[in-house]
């Protein structure tokens, strides 16, 4: 067992064992810090598998990005911060039977398989960002570029989404709305009213 | 290396994606669980790509582009979320048992009288009732 081996296995165990506290946890917070360490450990699997670009791109977009909007959702639905048993439902154990029993066919399947099968880590560097830069836009370009559009429409959608709920009839925002135009209108209309008998009382004194 | 010690770890992560995806309550939960399952799958095509040693770069590449579709879809998921908690009050996944909207106002009402902690419907009746 060489030294990349022990590191690869150790960063793995880390990864797994953060991984199973990010669905245990009683914390809602802490599930989220927790998958902190499973993405950091699996970019260091990226690193030791020499795929770096990867890694990084792991480090910056997930570590950095998505992580901190999942903070976000957990502060914008006012989610539970403390500890509560509440957040794992009642069929968690058909839930492990169910993971077990995928867990045992793929670990079986895979060993089987892959049984005597060596990756060369030693030969060089196989995923620097030149190599991958010039693989994306020499082959991948047309998924490339259908990710983009995918990207844009996320966008387009996700402020939909956010914005819709205030615009539609029958949602509880517009009823403060409805209410507020509604007093706005009648508030002119009581002072036209109150400037006509203003107006009035004015002519019935002349 | 051998091969199996990426493809184990992949194997393990997965399954707890799973188990996180089909027993946890809260939605965020559930959105982190499908991340480790994503990233599961992104350990598989880089250890595979390493190993055949493609000239394409195929695994590494859509390796990326998982992880670009993953960002696209935690926004979205994250903002579906947002928006069943406005109509709803709650992110509880097995809470949303209803389909339509016609239940919201029994539900505000419900938990108006259940608890006079949430202030924001109580004002939301009245504006309602005004």
């Amino acid at each position: 067992m060489t030294g990349v081996e022990v590191l690869f296995l150790l960063l793995g165990a880390v990864a797994v064992g953060a991984a199973l506290l990010v669905v245990s946890s009683r914390n809602l917070v802490h599930a989220a810090l927790w998958l902190v360490v499973t993405l950091g450990a699996l970019a260091g699997c990226y690193l030791l598998l020499t795929a770096e670009l990867v890694a990084w791109v792991q480090v910056l977009i997930y570590v950095g990005a998505v992580v901190v909007l999942l903070l976000f959702g957990l502060m914008l639905t006012r989610a539970p911060i403390g500890y509560s048993a509440e957040f794992t439902s009642g069929n968690r154990w058909m839930a492990a039977g169910v993971a077990g029993a995928t867990a045992g066919v793929l670990v079986t399947v895979v060993g089987q398989a892959f049984g005597d099968a060596y990756v060369d880590v030693h030969a060089g560097v196989a995923g620097s960002s030149g190599a991958i830069g010039s693989a994306i836009f020499r082959y991948w370009v047309l998924p490339f570029e259908a990710l983009s559009v995918l990207l844009l429409a996320a966008l387009v959608g996700a402020i939909v989404l956010s914005r819709g709920g205030a615009a539609s009839p029958g949602t509880d925002g517009t009823g403060i709305d409805g209410t507020g135009i509604d007093g706005s209108v009648t508030g002119s209309l009581a002072a036209d009213q109150a400037g006509r008998v203003g107006d009035g009382a004015r002519e019935g004194e002349r | 290396m051998r091969l199996v010690y990426p493809l184990l770890v992949s194997a393990l992560l997965f399954s707890i994606g799973v188990y996180g995806v089909l027993a946890r309550r809260n939605a965020i939960l559930v959105l982190m669980s499908v991340e480790l399952m994503l990233n599961a799958v992104n350990l598989n095509l880089v250890a595979f790509d390493v190993w055949l040693g493609d000239g394409l770069r195929a695994g590494q590449v859509f390796a990326l582009y998982i992880i670009t579709i993953a960002a696209a879809e935690i926004g979205l998921g994250l903002a579906i979320i947002l928006l069943v908690f406005r109509n709803r009050q709650t992110s509880d996944v097995d809470a949303l048992r209803e389909l339509g909207e016609y239940e919201h106002d029994r539900l505000v009402e419900e938990a108006a009288e259940a608890e006079q902690a949430i202030p924001r419907q109580a004002v939301r009746e009245q504006a309602a009732a005004q």
